[in-house]
């Protein structure tokens, strides 16, 4: 893994997270778990083995009709199970009631389903009152999560379902699955049913919810780019439910397992896999870089010296200024500090991979310039280091899987030995 | 105008008989809509998933209604004798229909989404009947109610025919003695004050049906 600052960043690109969720206890197995509709026919759900743990969010991905709403729905029984077990918090809660496993758990659909006979207050306090706790807290509670999804609650608390928009009823949605505090929510295509502009601005929301409250939480969607953003681990799932490959989003875009997860992630992967990584992890070269005073002779020479193609000039702050070629450098009727492009494509240390590239493009020069908060230089990223970089991710994600395909050959010969 | 005259003349000069009847025609209404309400409502609750419980029970509230009411209050007579009980049991059956019917549309009405975020939230069958599906479906029972009670308030009119009470006794005078003094005053009187009962009870009972609907869904 490359060298990354240690807290994670969110950003509309997506979240680049630095722990291995894998780390954390498990919360939810999923033991040989199968559905079967029509006894003869093929299950909905074929044996399914998962496990989620803490504090992670584990998007279960895949065509539709793959049966991965179904395998959501098993969790929480609202659909049962034909065969297999679910453990939940090292509970075995197959056979328990269901009513109260699912008081345990908070639940999120895309229609919402919100009460519209009831005002949002109300329509939070569901799970608190089926709990029997009291008013006072009920509302207190109500009101701390009206602001937790940012929704004034002097304003929304009296107000009715049918008054409130798209995205203003799926925030009250997650606040009422939050609302008796459970460890655990299952979210099928939540985001589904808004516009685009608001589905990215619920899912930024959603995510910045997450870091404050870690739940557990299994999210559904058809969508390989939802999945890959909102994902601490993805699931990408076959027909019958079967796992085609779980693992980081990283992991998975850097090394598609076969031609049904490449297909499903579709063309652009590599660009996409460029947010799993930041500039601050980067090894830079030394670039050439001159100041306002450089005279015209001396910056020739380093130009000349040096590998590439473009010199940087400096403002007296230190901050980038301009690229020069050699065109320019020749050019003795102005001053150095008025000729070539100005720098505009600059990006931060905790930046993106995509985010740089994206700056790349921009440039005049076909290069970004990475800068401290203050705009003072720092160094300059090439293409070619971007390219470096996936083909490290690529071999190292090769690697890790490799070195599973022995671990399991070995158990299996252990097994059968 | 002379018959205007001549009606309001007759309605002063009975007005506490007309009254006594108006309370007797009003008690017979209401005692049956109690029934017939509570009945048909929760008829329509447990037959509403069952397909053919369904169907059977429509079709046959359906088919009560299109028996002709003097011969339907008529049937109870050898079981029940003469008097306002087998009006009141032939009303009560003409009035299941429209309630069990709305009922069970009410019911069907509700978002399926609704219904799985409240089991989603671990709501059982009965809290979610008694907490979601009936309050969301309450407009619509209301409103078969409604209808149920003005049906039957007209046709509570035929209860004297079998030996009852209500307003219909003013009918039935007037219809049975015409060409005597006052006889269309007196089918003027019985039919004006049902069509003024039947409005009071309306307006009751759609104020009440507001106040027990929530502003959410009005």
């Amino acid at each position: 893994m490359s060298e990354t600052t240690s807290t994670p960043q969110v950003g509309a690109a997506g979240m680049v997270s630095d722990r291995d969720p894998t780390d954390a206890p498990v919360m939810i197995h999923l033991d040989g778990v199968e559905k079967v509709y029509t006894p003869g026919a093929a299950p909905a759900v074929e044996k399914l083995t998962l496990d989620v743990h803490k504090g992670e969010i584990l998007v279960l991905v895949g065509p539709s009709g793959c049966g991965k709403s179904t395998t959501l729905r098993l969790i929480n029984r609202m659909i049962e199970p034909t065969a297999g077990r679910i453990i939940f918090d090292d509970e075995d809660v197959t056979d328990i009631d269901a009513n109260e496993l699912r008081r345990r758990i908070g639940y999120v659909i895309q229609r919402i389903g919100l009460f519209p006979h009831q005002t949002i207050a109300e329509n939070i306090g569901t799970v608190p009152r089926l709990l029997g706790w009291d008013a006072e807290r009920t509302r207190k509670r109500s009101d701390e999560l009206l602001d937790l999804v940012g929704l004034e609650p002097g304003i929304y608390r009296d107000r009715y379902p049918k008054e409130l928009s798209g995205g203003q009823a799926q925030r009250v949605g997650v606040a009422r699955a939050l609302a008796a505090d459970p460890p655990v929510m299952l979210m099928d295509e939540p985001f589904g049913a808004v516009d685009p502009i608001t589905r990215d601005r619920l899912q930024n929301e959603f995510l910045r919810l997450q870091a404050e409250v870690q739940k557990t939480i299994v999210f559904v969607t058809h969508d390989i780019d939802e999945a890959v953003k909102m994902g601490d681990r993805i699931a990408i799932l076959r027909e019958r439910s079967v796992v085609a490959q779980l693992d980081t989003p990283a992991r998975i875009l850097s090394y598609p397992v076969d031609d049904f997860v490449d297909d499903f992630i579709g063309s652009g992967s590599t660009l996409k896999g460029l947010h799993f990584e930041r500039v601050s992890g980067l090894q830079i070269p030394e670039y050439p870089v001159v100041r306002r005073d450089t005279p015209r002779e001396e910056a020739g020479r380093i130009l000349d010296m040096s590998d590439f193609r473009w010199l940087l000039m400096l403002d007296e702050r230190g901050r980038p200024a301009r690229w020069l070629n050699e065109t320019h450098l020749a050019d003795t009727s102005r001053p150095l500090h008025e000729v070539g492009p100005v720098v505009r494509a600059m990006v931060e240390r905790n930046a993106t991979l995509h985010d740089a590239l994206e700056a790349m493009i921009t440039s005049s020069a076909g290069q970004a310039v990475i800068v401290h908060r203050d705009g003072t230089y720092v160094g300059v990223v090439q293409i070619e280091l971007l390219t470096e970089v996936i083909g490290r991710m690529r071999r190292e994600a090769r690697k890790h899987y490799e070195e599973l395909e022995a671990t399991q050959a070995a158990e299996q010969r252990a097994a059968g030995a | 105008m002379d018959g205007v005259r001549s009606l309001i003349g007759f309605i002063a000069d009975n007005t506490s008989g007309i009254l006594e009847r108006t309370i007797e025609h009003a008690t017979i209404v209401l005692g049956v809509m109690l029934v017939a309400t509570v009945f048909s409502v929760v008829l329509g609750i447990a037959v509403q998933n069952r397909g053919l419980a369904k169907q059977v029970s429509l079709g046959t509230a359906g088919v009560l209604l299109t028996i002709p009411s003097l011969a339907l209050f008529a049937i109870f007579i050898p079981l029940v004798g003469i008097g306002n009980r087998p009006a009141q049991i032939a009303l009560f059956l003409y009035a299941i229909l429209p309630i069990l019917r709305n009922t069970v549309a009410g019911l069907d009405a509700v978002d399926p989404a609704i219904v799985e975020a409240a089991q989603g939230m671990g709501m059982g069958q009965f809290q979610q009947l008694v907490r979601v599906r009936i309050p969301l479906a309450w407009p619509v029972i209301i409103a078969g109610v409604r209808v149920s009670t003005q049906l039957i308030t007209g046709v509570a009119a035929i209860a004297v025919l079998v030996g009852g009470g209500g307003l219909g006794a003013y009918i039935q005078r007037g219809l049975t003695s015409l060409g005597n003094p006052f006889s269309i005053e007196r089918v003027w009187t019985g039919t004006l004050f049902i069509i003024l009962l039947a409005l009071v009870l309306d307006a009751v009972l759609g104020a009440i049906g507001r106040r027990t609907t929530s502003p959410g869904i009005r």
